[in-house]
């Protein structure tokens, strides 16, 4: 079985409203895609996506797995975060990528400081 | 700078909410991190009994657990706090998982139902904390999404917090990995099952709160 991934581009979400972002996001990966969206959520939205999972869980949809990665700014100058700063103030977290997929499909996202490993379940017990 | 101007925004905020008569201390983490092995401890260290019940299988904890009026004293000084134990955060709950614990299926269904309303009562209880203890796992990987976001959502609600490496005892515990997963944070190492290091913690949570 193949494995579908469907990017979001930041321009795609930027005019939603959190509820609208959410949404979209349940609605790919209910359809069983991997989402690779542009960017990262808000936090608050990243607990909210939490909600919304939980109380969608049911036969079929068993939760999301979610990881989010963005650059490291910790050994950014002052003035080079203040930018950066700056210019997500007025453009927005485009910085980033987020990816979010299915439990049934995607059984763990293993992140360490430089590479991400994603985990698939094992077709046999799907 | 970053960091200086950090803990003294946090301190402020602190300093505010400690005039307050009472103030909540939440335990959030993942499940099966030892957020009730911990509340345990700190009832019983300072009320003589126990408050949540626990368990080697996931999700133990599925509603919010209250105590009321826990008085800590440590080095002449008093602190008073509703200790609020929290179900584990997740992203994902399966019913088939319990069954591995030799759950029958009707119970393990219902155990993940309650679980997941858990869940959901636990982020909704997010905005009710003053303070909270983030409580890992330390032979676990602390690089998890749900980790990070617990952690963004008190730094966005500029709820003070305390990062609690748990299960120090164990060998494979790994503190420094999580020392290094979040610099910007204080980071305390404990056996919360065994009683280990609670001083530390103590004293932690006097620095923060003052």
């Amino acid at each position: 079985m193949a494995l579908t991934l469907q990017f979001v581009p930041y321009a795609d979400m930027e005019g939603m409203n959190s509820d609208d972002r959410i949404d979209k996001l349940l609605g790919i990966v209910k359809s069983k895609s991997i989402v690779l969206m542009e960017g990262r959520l808000k936090p608050e939205e990243e607990t909210m996506l939490i909600q919304r999972t939980m109380e969608a869980i049911d036969k079929e949809f068993k939760g999301v797995e979610l990881c989010t990665i963005f650059p490291e700014d910790k050994n950014l100058a002052i003035f080079r975060k203040l930018r950066k700063n700056f210019t997500s103030f007025l453009l927005g977290d485009r910085e980033g990528l987020t990816i979010i997929g299915p439990a049934t499909v995607v059984k763990e996202i293993r992140r360490d400081p430089n590479k991400i490993q994603l985990f698939t379940v094992d077709i046999k017990r799907r | 700078m970053i960091k200086i101007i950090r803990d003294f925004i946090q301190r402020m905020l602190s300093q505010i909410f400690s005039r307050k008569k009472e103030f909540k201390l939440g335990l959030y983490g993942p499940p099966n991190s030892g957020k009730s092995t911990l509340a345990n401890r700190i009832a019983k260290d300072w009320l003589g009994e126990k408050m949540s019940a626990v368990s080697t299988i996931p999700h133990e904890t599925r509603e919010v657990i209250l105590k009321e009026q826990v008085v800590i004293k440590h080095k002449g000084r008093e602190l008073t706090f509703n200790l609020v134990d929290t179900p584990g955060i997740a992203t994902k709950i399966d019913y088939e998982d319990f069954m591995k614990f030799k759950m029958r299926k009707d119970k393990a269904k219902r155990r993940a139902k309650e679980a997941t309303r858990g869940v959901v009562e636990a982020i909704k209880w997010l905005d009710d904390m003053d303070v909270v203890m983030v409580v890992l796992d330390a032979t676990q990987n602390p690089y998890s999404q749900v980790n990070i976001t617990i952690i963004g959502n008190l730094v966005a609600r500029k709820i003070p917090l305390l990062i609690v490496g748990n299960k120090t005892d164990l060998r494979k515990a790994n503190l420094k990995k999580i020392e290094s997963a979040f610099p910007q944070y204080d980071v305390v190492g404990i056996s919360a099952l065994k009683g280990k290091n609670m001083e530390e913690l103590y004293e932690s949570l006097f620095r923060l709160v003052r």
